[in-house]
């Protein structure tokens, strides 16, 4: 199960950088969301698998051999989280195309040139 | 204890009541109000702080490594006060820059948002909870930076965005690594889980995430670039104020993860820093001197000063750790008011442009004495706050035998002074190319100049104030190199828990 995970997450990040490289504004977006979903995958991973095991820390404060909570805390906050950016993200794109009817990253040259 | 978390609570309680509000005649006295009862609440906690070192809060009764815990250290509580300092002034500047669109638009609500989100960076005492003030900042500043609309602000916004989003994801992947190879995110406990494991150097993926997180933050040399492309898009006091606060917080996270549990494979990590310190400096400080709009010189010179707040960290010594948190409040201080300086140049001459900008030496004489104040602060002038700062720094780095990060140091502050005798020559000194006397006769208020005066009073302060700060900032640095007192204070009677997982 743990390399099936790790190779998935090999997947998206890949990916993920594809369509971030993308020229098109919209795909680099959808590469976003990817990334961020390799990325939830990478923590609940590396927070290791137990697979049908309840929750439980004993009194000293050590995990006897059960299911670890908080990685999949993090990644419910991470998740949370990252849909409140891609919803920005979105409406800003949204803007952007409304002013300059264009989905083309090579036309977000104007704020880089020196003396316009 | 519990005033710990009143950093975070005030501004929250000001941001719910500016979702309501959308005129300018209440709403700007009302923010001059919060962001003044903040600046007192943070001297206050400065106050408490220089006779308890330290404070901390485990939020619901949970202990230490098992809930999130805030920590006001000496650290926190400098950057608190000037970054309040910061947030106050651009308030008070905010009313005559800011127009009834943007706070319409609720310019204040994200501005409270903001403050919270750096506050809440500050004083957290854990990693993951940090990411979430990242956030935080980050989506209030995307706001703050796309508000006018035009074409030129919404490209610099998804410039901002992308870099730093990319940034967030690196920190998040960071975060889980860590976690994975640690059983813990709360930065006490890390601190203490690698003083006592010899395996340390696992840490090395994890530390490697973090800095490229943190330098896209803090827009270190070959992450610097959507810095430059952006900040000079939005109203001036979104720039002044990101200036102040934003690329702070990086290098805060910096110094704090680095110093506290990133302390192994010391060899490779500051050979490497040092690098970039170096690079970073210098591709600022160059890149400034082509410019002639007054936005991109300063912005390229935001770049260049980060540089030398590494190099403190780069030095690792209690004094090149004083100096680099030294020069941090400094440039705070001193960037956001020439920022500020350059809103009021725009407003009396029409433009940012240095081609077409001067005679203000003779129309306001005033305008001239707040900006060389900022100006030679920050070329590094006695008796202003960017001498000592670079002294200590230099001192520190010839000490400790940087010979070339501390060489390039001392060029780079040449080229700072070079970019600002630029604008001091191009826009007050001269003639005016074509008189425009519709400009130059703009009268500027007592609420414009007040905020630049309150921060050129802030660099004055922390230059004539030198020994007491130095002395703090020693200590602080001390405790920060060997965190003993802040593991036990966050720890408690768990002090010997070195390992969650077995």
């Amino acid at each position: 199960m743990d390399v099936l995970l790790a190779i998935l997450i090999g997947i998206l990040y890949s990916a993920g950088a594809y369509l971030v490289l993308r020229r098109s504004v919209v795909r680099f977006i959808i590469g976003l969301v990817i990334l961020s979903n390799a990325t939830n995958l990478l923590i609940f991973l590396s927070g290791g698998l137990v697979e049908g095991k309840p929750a439980f820390v004993d009194e000293s404060g050590y995990l006897v051999f059960l299911t670890d909570p908080s990685p999949q805390a993090l990644i419910l906050t991470a998740i949370v989280i990252g849909f409140g950016i891609v919803v920005f993200t979105l409406a800003l794109y949204a803007k952007f195309y409304k002013v300059s009817g264009s989905d083309d990253i090579d036309d977000l040259k104007q704020t880089d040139t020196p003396e316009a | 204890m519990n005033i710990v978390i009143a950093p975070i609570l005030l501004p929250l309680v000001f941001l719910v009541v500016f979702v309501f509000i959308k005129n300018t005649r209440v709403g700007s006295p009302l923010a001059i109000l919060g962001f003044g009862l903040q600046f007192i609440l943070s001297v206050y906690l400065f106050y408490q702080i220089l006779n308890l070192k330290i404070m901390v809060l485990q939020v619901g009764g949970w202990q230490a490594p098992f809930g999130i815990t805030l920590v006001i250290d000496q650290l926190s509580a400098v950057m608190l006060l000037v970054s309040n300092l910061i947030a106050f002034s651009v308030a008070v500047y905010s009313i005559s820059f800011v127009d009834k669109y943007m706070v319409a638009s609720r310019f204040y609500a994200f501005f409270f948002s903001l403050v919270l989100g750096v506050n809440g960076a500050f004083i957290t005492g854990d990693a993951f909870n940090l990411y979430v003030w990242f956030e935080v900042i980050l989506l209030s500043s995307f706001v703050l930076i796309t508000m006018g609309r035009s074409k030129d602000q919404l490209e610099g916004g998804i410039k901002y965005m992308t870099l730093n989003l990319m940034g967030s994801l690196f920190f998040l992947a960071g975060l889980g690594l860590l976690y994975g190879k640690t059983g813990t995110l709360n930065m006490a406990h890390l601190a203490q889980i690698v003083r006592v494991n010899p395996e340390a150097g696992l840490l090395n993926s994890s530390a490697v995430l973090f800095f490229i997180a943190f330098g896209i933050k803090a827009a270190l040399f070959p992450l610097h670039f959507w810095l430059p492309a952006s900040y000079h898009t939005p109203n001036v006091t979104v720039t002044a104020l990101f200036a102040g606060l934003l690329t702070k917080v990086g290098v805060y996270a910096l110094f704090r993860f680095f110093t506290l549990f990133i302390i192994h494979d010391r060899e490779f990590w500051f050979l490497f820093l040092s690098l970039i310190a170096v690079f970073t400096m210098l591709v600022g400080g160059l890149a400034a001197s082509i410019f002639y709009e007054m936005r991109r010189i300063l912005s390229y010179h935001v770049i260049s000063q980060i540089g030398y707040m590494l190099m403190g960290l780069v030095v690792f010594t209690p004094l090149g750790i004083a100096g680099g948190v030294y020069f941090m409040i400094h440039n705070m201080i001193a960037k956001t008011n020439t920022f500020l300086i350059s809103g009021l140049v725009k407003k009396v001459n029409g433009t940012y442009d240095l081609h077409q900008t001067g005679g203000l030496l003779k129309s306001h004489p005033v305008l001239a004495v707040l900006y060389i104040i900022p100006a030679l602060a920050l070329a590094g002038f006695p008796p202003f706050s960017g001498f000592f700062a670079k002294f200590t720094l230099i001192k520190s780095g010839y000490e400790d035998a940087h010979y070339w990060l501390t060489s390039v140091a001392v060029l780079t502050s040449l080229l700072t002074l070079y970019s600002m005798i630029k604008i001091w020559n191009k826009a007050f000194l001269r003639e005016a190319p074509s008189p425009n006397e519709g400009f130059s006769c703009v009268k500027l208020k007592i609420d414009e100049l007040l905020p630049s005066a309150i921060l050129g009073i802030g660099s004055i302060v922390l230059g004539l104030g030198a020994p007491f700060f130095i002395d703090y900032l020693s200590e602080m640095a001390v405790n920060m190199i060997h965190p003993h007192n802040y593991i036990q204070a966050v720890m408690g009677d768990l002090e010997n828990l070195t390992l969650l997982k077995p």
